[in-house]
């Protein structure tokens, strides 16, 4: 029985559709990374399933960092197609992202190769992780995180206008994947990592469009709860796996193996 | 911003509230939503019901939206189910994994009973 009702909104009625189909990466439950990828080590992403924001353990995070192209005529669309084209080159050393040959496509797995901070005297240490496109058009594109990876989430990177300025954008939702990680988010300096990696692929853009960088960062907690019921997801830590594996790596390496 | 192109109906039904959503899913359907939601917690509702029979787009900006009010459903101890989702945006939800904490139904008399 209907008791009450309100509507808002600029919409009518409107049928069923799926205008952006061809915008999704098709359903996986677990993903396989085809073709070479040049320098890249490939770990802890073959057979991995996917986690959302639902599926990690630490905090939910909201972040948006955003870049005005103030001056720049250039239309959101043609600047996506720049970032899209020179991903790679726009990420720093210690984060170095490896696409398909078929570059930022749904359903692509982009392979990532980084570097955590040395921290209280440890040495720095190497992860190998990846994320799938799970979304991409004109004006924007969006990755999720597989299991292991330091966060469980998405994040978006999109150009838009507003106000006759064309913005560049990163947004993430996404918290930490396990207890570990919540750690060293909040206590090793990941956090900061992560913000300083967002920074510098904005600021690499606004080096080519020849703009001042003025970034502007905004940080929401969304959940602030951890989910205990997640602290599992440890087993597939990808920093301690690539960790506890670099010995084979290195035997292999000096035997003329692949690693 | 893309301009919001959603619309939204708040009724109720056997002490549930349904959200009647037509148009887009996106960034620029926050508001909206949020506002709709508000709407239907009103009086200490602890079922809310999300019909996207009228869905026409959505991207993973509005999947992040929905991932927001499910928190927000969480807190204040609401259950949060679906319907009307035609096989591709069932796809999508299992892809997000978001139908692990967003029950999906077959119909709204499904939901409600839920």
């Amino acid at each position: 029985m209907t008791e009450q009702m309100s509507e808002s909104g600029t919409s009518a009625a409107a049928p069923q559709g799926a205008r952006d189909a061809a915008n999704w990466a098709q359903p996986v439950t677990k993903l396989t990374v085809e073709g070479e990828r040049a320098g890249a080590l490939n770990l802890n992403v073959d057979g991995r399933g996917l986690t959302g924001p639902l599926q990690g353990f630490g905090a939910l995070w909201q972040k948006t960092y955003r870049l005005p192209l103030a001056g720049v005529q250039a239309t959101p669309a043609e600047v996506m197609a720049w970032w899209k084209a020179h991903l790679p080159e726009l990420m720093p050393d210690d984060s170095r992202f490896y696409p398909s040959m078929t570059g930022v496509k749904p359903g692509e797995v982009v392979l990532i190769n980084a570097t955590l901070p040395a921290m209280f005297g440890a040495p720095p240490m190497p992860v190998s992780t990846g994320v799938l496109i799970l979304y991409a058009d004109d004006e924007s594109f969006s990755v999720m995180t597989p299991d292991g990876h330091p966060e469980s989430g998405f994040n978006t990177f999109s150009a838009l206008e507003e106000e006759g300025v064309t913005f560049c954008q990163i947004q993430s939702l996404a918290r930490a994947n396990d207890p570990v990680y919540e750690f060293g988010f909040r206590y090793m300096g990941g956090g900061a990592q992560q913000e300083q990696i967002w920074r510098h692929v904005l600021s690499q853009i606004a080096r080519h469009y020849d703009v001042e960088p003025a970034i502007d960062v905004r940080k929401l907690c969304v959940d602030s709860r951890m989910q205990w019921s997640k602290a599992g997801n440890l087993w597939h830590n990808a920093v301690i796996r690539t960790t506890l594996t670099a010995p084979v790596r290195w035997t292999k390496k000096a035997l003329g193996r692949k690693p | 911003m893309p301009t919001a192109n959603i619309g939204t109906l708040v009724r109720r039904n056997n002490g549930a509230s349904i959200i009647d959503i037509t148009g887009d899913v996106n960034a620029a359907a926050d508001e909206a939503l949020s506002a709709a939601f508000e709407d239907a917690s009103q009086g200490g509702v602890k079922v809310i019901v999300m019909n996207f029979s009228g869905l026409e787009y959505m991207n993973s900006s509005g999947i992040g939206v929905l991932v927001t009010l499910l928190i927000r459903a969480q807190r204040n101890k609401q259950k949060l189910r679906a319907y009307g989702l035609s096989d591709h945006y069932k796809q999508i939800f299992t892809l997000t994994r978001l139908n692990e904490a967003i029950v999906i139904c077959d119909s709204e008399a499904a939901a409600v009973a839920a």
